[in-house]
Protein backbone atom coordinates (compact mmCIF):
# COMPACT_ATOMS: atom_id res chain seq x y z
CA UNK A 1 0.00 0.00 0.00
CA UNK A 2 2.77 2.26 0.68
CA UNK A 3 4.82 1.63 -1.78
CA UNK A 4 1.63 1.92 -4.11
CA UNK A 5 1.06 5.55 -2.62
CA UNK A 6 5.07 6.46 -3.39
CA UNK A 7 4.64 5.42 -6.66
CA UNK A 8 1.94 7.42 -7.51
CA UNK A 9 3.18 10.36 -5.77
CA UNK A 10 6.44 10.39 -7.94
CA UNK A 11 4.54 9.61 -11.08
CA UNK A 12 2.54 12.89 -10.71
CA UNK A 13 6.04 14.95 -9.42
CA UNK A 14 7.03 13.82 -12.83
CA UNK A 15 4.45 14.73 -15.00
CA UNK A 16 4.30 18.09 -13.42
CA UNK A 17 8.20 18.78 -13.40
CA UNK A 18 7.70 17.84 -17.14
CA UNK A 19 4.79 19.98 -17.55
CA UNK A 20 6.71 22.65 -15.79
CA UNK A 21 10.06 22.07 -18.33
CA UNK A 22 7.83 21.93 -20.98
CA UNK A 23 6.20 25.44 -20.06
CA UNK A 24 9.79 26.61 -19.51
CA UNK A 25 11.24 25.73 -23.10
CA UNK A 26 7.54 27.03 -24.75
CA UNK A 27 8.10 29.78 -22.94
CA UNK A 28 12.12 30.08 -23.53
CA UNK A 29 11.30 29.73 -27.24
CA UNK A 30 8.89 33.15 -27.21
CA UNK A 31 11.44 35.06 -25.18
CA UNK A 32 14.33 33.75 -27.54
CA UNK A 33 12.10 35.27 -30.59
CA UNK A 34 11.10 38.05 -28.72
CA UNK A 35 14.99 38.90 -28.61
CA UNK A 36 15.40 38.76 -31.96
CA UNK A 37 12.81 41.15 -33.15
CA UNK A 38 13.70 43.28 -30.70
CA UNK A 39 17.28 43.93 -32.01
CA UNK A 40 15.40 45.19 -35.27
CA UNK A 41 13.45 47.39 -33.70
CA UNK A 42 10.17 45.73 -33.78
CA UNK A 43 9.07 46.21 -30.03
CA UNK A 44 5.23 45.52 -30.39
CA UNK A 45 6.35 42.08 -31.68
CA UNK A 46 8.60 41.36 -28.73
CA UNK A 47 6.30 42.80 -26.17
CA UNK A 48 3.44 40.18 -27.78
CA UNK A 49 6.01 37.29 -27.68
CA UNK A 50 7.69 38.30 -23.96
CA UNK A 51 3.83 38.83 -23.00
CA UNK A 52 2.70 35.12 -24.12
CA UNK A 53 5.83 33.37 -22.10
CA UNK A 54 4.87 34.87 -19.08
CA UNK A 55 1.63 33.95 -19.35
CA UNK A 56 3.10 29.94 -20.44
CA UNK A 57 5.24 30.37 -17.51
CA UNK A 58 4.43 33.27 -14.81
CA UNK A 59 7.65 32.32 -12.77
CA UNK A 60 10.34 33.32 -15.84
CA UNK A 61 11.95 35.83 -14.26
CA UNK A 62 13.80 37.05 -17.59
CA UNK A 63 10.59 36.92 -19.51
CA UNK A 64 9.52 39.67 -16.67
CA UNK A 65 12.31 41.42 -17.37
CA UNK A 66 12.43 41.66 -21.21
CA UNK A 67 8.76 42.91 -21.18
CA UNK A 68 9.20 45.44 -18.64
CA UNK A 69 11.82 46.58 -21.18
CA UNK A 70 9.37 46.96 -23.74
CA UNK A 71 6.71 48.42 -21.68
CA UNK A 72 9.25 51.24 -21.07
CA UNK A 73 10.47 51.27 -24.62
CA UNK A 74 6.63 51.89 -25.29
CA UNK A 75 6.39 54.71 -22.56
CA UNK A 76 4.16 52.34 -20.64
CA UNK A 77 5.42 53.22 -17.02
CA UNK A 78 2.67 51.44 -14.97
CA UNK A 79 3.06 48.26 -16.75
CA UNK A 80 6.52 48.22 -16.76
CA UNK A 81 6.88 49.53 -13.18
CA UNK A 82 4.36 46.41 -12.27
CA UNK A 83 6.72 43.94 -14.99
CA UNK A 84 10.13 45.15 -13.40
CA UNK A 85 8.78 44.69 -9.78
CA UNK A 86 7.43 41.06 -10.88
CA UNK A 87 11.12 40.45 -12.36
CA UNK A 88 13.01 41.19 -9.11
CA UNK A 89 10.84 39.25 -6.88
CA UNK A 90 11.65 36.35 -8.57
CA UNK A 91 15.20 36.82 -9.38
CA UNK A 92 16.02 38.90 -6.23
CA UNK A 93 19.88 38.49 -6.65
CA UNK A 94 20.04 39.01 -10.36
CA UNK A 95 22.04 42.14 -10.62
CA UNK A 96 21.03 42.55 -14.08
CA UNK A 97 17.46 43.06 -13.79
CA UNK A 98 18.25 45.20 -10.92
CA UNK A 99 20.00 47.29 -13.08
CA UNK A 100 17.52 47.99 -15.74
CA UNK A 101 15.05 48.50 -12.63
CA UNK A 102 17.33 50.87 -11.24
CA UNK A 103 17.52 52.69 -14.70
CA UNK A 104 13.87 52.75 -14.95
CA UNK A 105 13.31 54.38 -11.92
CA UNK A 106 15.56 57.02 -12.39
CA UNK A 107 13.32 58.10 -15.33
CA UNK A 108 9.93 57.31 -13.81
CA UNK A 109 10.91 58.71 -10.54
CA UNK A 110 11.92 62.50 -12.47
CA UNK A 111 9.25 62.31 -14.81
CA UNK A 112 6.45 61.90 -11.99
CA UNK A 113 8.48 64.55 -10.10
CA UNK A 114 8.25 66.87 -12.82
CA UNK A 115 4.07 66.31 -13.29
CA UNK A 116 3.54 66.79 -9.56
CA UNK A 117 5.32 70.17 -9.39
CA UNK B 1 48.40 23.38 -25.49
CA UNK B 2 46.89 19.73 -27.19
CA UNK B 3 44.53 20.27 -30.23
CA UNK B 4 41.56 18.74 -27.68
CA UNK B 5 42.55 21.84 -24.87
CA UNK B 6 42.48 24.18 -27.53
CA UNK B 7 39.41 23.31 -29.15
CA UNK B 8 37.77 23.25 -26.09
CA UNK B 9 38.94 26.65 -25.55
CA UNK B 10 37.96 27.46 -28.94
CA UNK B 11 34.23 26.36 -28.27
CA UNK B 12 34.15 28.16 -24.94
CA UNK B 13 35.00 31.14 -26.85
CA UNK B 14 32.12 30.56 -29.53
CA UNK B 15 29.76 29.75 -26.73
CA UNK B 16 30.40 32.63 -24.43
CA UNK B 17 30.00 34.81 -27.71
CA UNK B 18 27.02 33.00 -29.55
CA UNK B 19 24.95 30.12 -28.69
CA UNK B 20 25.54 30.22 -24.45
CA UNK B 21 24.83 34.18 -24.39
CA UNK B 22 22.30 34.78 -22.24
CA UNK B 23 22.18 38.44 -22.02
CA UNK B 24 22.00 41.38 -24.93
CA UNK B 25 23.00 44.99 -24.46
CA UNK B 26 19.91 46.83 -26.51
CA UNK B 27 19.62 50.90 -27.09
CA UNK B 28 16.45 52.23 -25.80
CA UNK B 29 14.44 55.21 -26.37
CA UNK B 30 11.94 55.80 -23.39
CA UNK B 31 9.54 58.40 -24.32
CA UNK B 32 8.38 60.96 -21.36
CA UNK B 33 5.14 62.35 -22.51
CA UNK B 34 4.66 65.87 -22.48
CA UNK B 35 3.06 67.91 -19.46
CA UNK B 36 0.98 69.96 -21.30
CA UNK B 37 -2.25 68.43 -23.82
CA UNK B 38 -0.85 70.94 -27.14
CA UNK B 39 -3.35 68.61 -29.50
CA UNK B 40 -5.62 71.31 -30.04
CA UNK B 41 -3.16 74.13 -31.47
CA UNK B 42 -1.06 73.65 -34.59
CA UNK B 43 1.23 76.84 -34.50
CA UNK B 44 3.07 78.01 -31.97
CA UNK B 45 3.98 81.70 -31.35
CA UNK B 46 7.39 82.77 -29.11
CA UNK B 47 5.95 85.71 -28.37
CA UNK B 48 8.94 87.42 -26.54
CA UNK B 49 10.12 87.69 -22.86
CA UNK B 50 11.06 90.29 -20.09
CA UNK B 51 14.58 89.97 -19.82
CA UNK B 52 17.09 91.68 -18.00
CA UNK B 53 19.89 91.19 -15.38
CA UNK B 54 22.77 92.28 -17.49
CA UNK B 55 23.04 94.07 -20.92
CA UNK B 56 25.74 91.86 -22.30
CA UNK B 57 22.93 89.32 -23.58
CA UNK B 58 19.53 90.33 -25.05
CA UNK B 59 17.82 87.97 -22.94
CA UNK B 60 14.56 88.28 -24.92
CA UNK B 61 15.47 88.39 -28.47
CA UNK B 62 18.01 85.32 -27.72
CA UNK B 63 15.87 83.26 -25.83
CA UNK B 64 13.16 83.83 -28.71
CA UNK B 65 15.44 82.53 -31.30
CA UNK B 66 16.97 79.98 -29.36
CA UNK B 67 13.35 78.33 -28.21
CA UNK B 68 11.81 79.20 -31.93
CA UNK B 69 14.74 76.67 -33.27
CA UNK B 70 14.71 74.25 -30.81
CA UNK B 71 10.73 73.77 -31.16
CA UNK B 72 11.16 73.99 -35.46
CA UNK B 73 13.45 70.79 -35.24
CA UNK B 74 11.74 68.81 -32.03
CA UNK B 75 8.02 70.15 -32.35
CA UNK B 76 5.62 68.93 -34.33
CA UNK B 77 4.11 72.46 -33.68
CA UNK B 78 4.88 75.11 -36.49
CA UNK B 79 6.51 78.11 -35.64
CA UNK B 80 5.54 81.12 -36.01
CA UNK B 81 7.85 83.87 -37.68
CA UNK B 82 7.16 87.16 -36.49
CA UNK B 83 9.30 89.85 -34.27
CA UNK B 84 9.60 89.44 -30.65
CA UNK B 85 7.13 91.75 -28.52
CA UNK B 86 8.83 93.95 -26.36
CA UNK B 87 6.56 93.32 -23.37
CA UNK B 88 8.79 95.27 -20.89
CA UNK B 89 7.60 98.66 -23.12
CA UNK B 90 3.67 97.63 -23.21
CA UNK B 91 3.72 96.77 -19.57
CA UNK B 92 5.18 100.30 -18.76
CA UNK B 93 2.95 101.48 -21.39
CA UNK B 94 0.13 99.94 -19.46
CA UNK B 95 1.08 101.50 -16.29
CA UNK B 96 1.13 104.72 -17.29
CA UNK B 97 -1.78 104.23 -19.11
CA UNK B 98 -3.67 104.41 -15.37
CA UNK B 99 -3.49 100.95 -15.28
CA UNK B 100 -5.17 99.90 -18.09
CA UNK B 101 -3.81 96.57 -20.11
CA UNK B 102 -1.40 96.40 -22.29
CA UNK B 103 -3.81 95.98 -25.08
CA UNK B 104 -5.63 99.07 -24.52
CA UNK B 105 -2.19 100.79 -24.20
CA UNK B 106 -1.17 99.79 -27.70
CA UNK B 107 -4.19 101.56 -29.11
CA UNK B 108 -6.61 100.17 -31.88
CA UNK B 109 -3.40 99.23 -33.33
CA UNK B 110 -1.57 96.17 -34.03
CA UNK B 111 0.81 95.70 -31.31
CA UNK B 112 5.01 97.06 -32.47
CA UNK B 113 7.48 94.41 -32.54
CA UNK B 114 10.85 94.99 -30.69
CA UNK B 115 12.36 97.15 -33.32
CA UNK B 116 9.75 99.40 -33.54
CA UNK B 117 9.74 100.40 -29.63
CA UNK B 118 13.34 100.50 -28.56
CA UNK B 119 13.92 103.89 -29.35
CA UNK B 120 10.98 105.47 -27.83
CA UNK B 121 11.34 102.98 -24.39
CA UNK B 122 12.17 105.26 -21.56
CA UNK B 123 15.37 102.96 -20.84
CA UNK B 124 15.87 103.50 -17.02
CA UNK B 125 12.67 102.33 -16.69
CA UNK B 126 12.90 99.49 -18.05
CA UNK B 127 16.13 98.28 -16.98
CA UNK B 128 15.23 94.77 -15.36
CA UNK B 129 18.21 93.69 -12.57
CA UNK B 130 16.93 91.46 -10.34
CA UNK B 131 13.54 89.28 -9.55
CA UNK B 132 12.16 92.42 -7.86
CA UNK B 133 12.51 94.91 -10.87
CA UNK B 134 10.34 91.83 -12.14
CA UNK B 135 7.89 91.91 -10.17
CA UNK B 136 6.91 94.83 -11.78
CA UNK B 137 6.02 93.51 -15.13
CA UNK B 138 3.87 90.16 -13.96
CA UNK B 139 0.58 91.73 -14.50
CA UNK B 140 1.14 91.43 -18.08
CA UNK B 141 0.95 87.18 -18.12
CA UNK B 142 -2.26 87.99 -16.41
CA UNK B 143 -4.08 89.93 -18.86
CA UNK B 144 -5.84 87.46 -20.94
CA UNK B 145 -7.48 90.21 -23.04
CA UNK B 146 -3.85 91.26 -24.48
CA UNK B 147 -2.92 87.96 -25.03
CA UNK B 148 -6.35 86.67 -26.52
CA UNK B 149 -6.01 90.01 -28.98
CA UNK B 150 -2.11 88.82 -29.66
CA UNK B 151 -4.05 85.38 -30.40
CA UNK B 152 -6.42 86.61 -32.72
CA UNK B 153 -3.54 88.41 -34.39
CA UNK B 154 -1.55 85.44 -34.96
CA UNK B 155 -4.68 82.71 -35.60
CA UNK B 156 -4.93 81.60 -32.20
CA UNK B 157 -2.14 80.00 -32.00
CA UNK B 158 -0.48 78.16 -28.30
CA UNK B 159 1.36 81.78 -27.35
CA UNK B 160 5.09 81.10 -24.87
CA UNK B 161 6.17 83.95 -23.21
CA UNK B 162 7.46 84.44 -19.46
CA UNK B 163 10.62 86.20 -17.84
CA UNK B 164 14.52 85.44 -18.03
CA UNK B 165 16.71 86.87 -15.83
CA UNK B 166 20.53 86.19 -16.86
CA UNK B 167 22.62 87.37 -13.70
CA UNK B 168 26.29 87.68 -13.17
CA UNK B 169 27.45 85.96 -10.04
CA UNK B 170 30.41 85.69 -7.89
CA UNK B 171 31.11 82.84 -5.35
CA UNK B 172 34.74 82.36 -3.80
CA UNK B 173 35.39 79.72 -1.54
CA UNK B 174 37.30 76.23 -0.95
CA UNK B 175 36.43 73.74 -3.77
CA UNK B 176 37.78 70.62 -4.17
CA UNK B 177 40.40 69.65 -7.18
CA UNK B 178 41.51 66.82 -8.39
CA UNK B 179 45.19 66.43 -8.93
CA UNK B 180 47.32 64.27 -10.76
CA UNK B 181 50.53 63.13 -9.53
CA UNK B 182 53.48 60.80 -10.35
CA UNK B 183 55.07 58.23 -7.99
CA UNK B 184 58.66 57.05 -8.62
CA UNK B 185 57.89 54.20 -10.87
CA UNK B 186 56.13 56.53 -13.17
CA UNK B 187 52.26 55.43 -11.79
CA UNK B 188 49.38 58.16 -12.06
CA UNK B 189 47.33 59.22 -9.15
CA UNK B 190 44.52 61.44 -8.69
CA UNK B 191 44.31 63.05 -5.49
CA UNK B 192 41.26 65.10 -4.44
CA UNK B 193 42.81 68.66 -2.85
CA UNK B 194 40.90 71.53 -1.26
CA UNK B 195 41.84 74.86 -3.08
CA UNK B 196 40.65 78.49 -2.09
CA UNK B 197 39.22 80.12 -5.86
CA UNK B 198 37.83 83.01 -6.93
CA UNK B 199 35.05 81.72 -8.81
CA UNK B 200 32.71 83.97 -11.82
CA UNK B 201 29.64 83.23 -13.47
CA UNK B 202 26.33 83.92 -14.15
CA UNK B 203 22.55 82.36 -12.95
CA UNK B 204 20.07 81.89 -15.39
CA UNK B 205 16.30 82.40 -14.03
CA UNK B 206 13.91 81.72 -16.97
CA UNK B 207 10.12 81.51 -16.18
CA UNK B 208 7.89 80.40 -19.34
CA UNK B 209 4.39 80.81 -19.46
CA UNK B 210 2.17 78.85 -21.83
CA UNK B 211 -0.93 80.98 -22.86
CA UNK B 212 -4.03 79.79 -25.03
CA UNK B 213 -4.43 81.95 -27.60
CA UNK B 214 -7.81 81.27 -28.20
CA UNK B 215 -8.68 82.90 -24.70
CA UNK B 216 -5.44 84.29 -23.48
CA UNK B 217 -5.38 81.49 -20.18
CA UNK B 218 -2.47 80.68 -18.91
CA UNK B 219 -2.11 76.76 -19.40
CA UNK B 220 1.25 76.33 -17.63
CA UNK B 221 3.96 77.51 -16.03
CA UNK B 222 7.52 76.27 -15.58
CA UNK B 223 10.18 77.97 -13.78
CA UNK B 224 13.79 76.99 -13.77
CA UNK B 225 16.96 77.64 -12.21
CA UNK B 226 20.54 77.22 -13.32
CA UNK B 227 24.03 78.32 -12.48
CA UNK B 228 27.79 78.11 -13.69
CA UNK B 229 30.31 79.15 -12.03
CA UNK B 230 34.08 79.40 -13.89
CA UNK B 231 37.82 80.59 -12.54
CA UNK B 232 38.17 84.18 -12.26
CA UNK B 233 40.80 83.87 -14.47
CA UNK B 234 39.01 82.30 -17.00
CA UNK B 235 37.26 84.65 -19.71
CA UNK B 236 33.82 83.28 -20.96
CA UNK B 237 32.11 85.29 -22.89
CA UNK B 238 28.27 86.12 -21.82
CA UNK B 239 26.32 84.94 -24.47
CA UNK B 240 28.34 81.48 -24.50
CA UNK B 241 27.36 81.13 -20.53
CA UNK B 242 23.87 81.94 -21.78
CA UNK B 243 24.01 79.19 -24.43
CA UNK B 244 25.56 76.79 -21.92
CA UNK B 245 23.02 77.12 -19.18
CA UNK B 246 20.06 77.09 -21.69
CA UNK B 247 21.25 73.64 -23.06
CA UNK B 248 20.54 72.18 -19.68
CA UNK B 249 17.03 73.02 -19.47
CA UNK B 250 16.16 73.23 -23.02
CA UNK B 251 14.80 69.58 -22.76
CA UNK B 252 12.82 70.38 -19.72
CA UNK B 253 11.05 73.24 -21.95
CA UNK B 254 9.96 70.62 -24.78
CA UNK B 255 8.93 68.36 -22.62
CA UNK B 256 6.22 70.48 -21.29
CA UNK B 257 4.70 70.20 -25.09
CA UNK B 258 6.23 67.47 -26.78
CA UNK B 259 7.34 63.81 -26.11
CA UNK B 260 11.16 63.48 -25.37
CA UNK B 261 13.36 61.04 -25.55
CA UNK B 262 15.67 59.55 -23.10
CA UNK B 263 18.31 57.45 -25.10
CA UNK B 264 20.02 54.83 -22.73
CA UNK B 265 20.62 50.76 -22.59
CA UNK B 266 18.94 48.08 -20.95
CA UNK B 267 20.03 44.24 -20.85
CA UNK B 268 17.26 41.47 -22.86
CA UNK B 269 17.46 37.90 -20.36
CA UNK B 270 16.93 34.55 -21.69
Amino acid sequence: MLIRALIVTVALAGSASAVYADARSDAKAQVEFGIKVAQNGLWKEAAYRWKKAVELDPTYAAAWNNLAIAYEQQGDFDNAEEAYAKAVALDPDNVMIRQNYDLFREINDRTKRRRDS
Amino acid sequence: MTARSAAAIASLVLCGSLACTNFYEIPIETPIQPKMDVSGFQRVLIAGFIGGGTEDVDANLETVRLLRSQLRSKSSLRVIEAEALPLAQLATKARAANGGSPGEAAGDESIQPVSQLQQSAPDQELQVRNEKDLERYQGIFADAEFWKRIGEEYQNPLIVTGTVLFTPHQNSGFVIENRETYDQFGRRRVTPVRTYMERKGFILTPKFIFIDGRTGATLHTEQFREEILYNAQQNTPALSSYFELMDKLIPSFLNALSTQKVRGTRVLLK
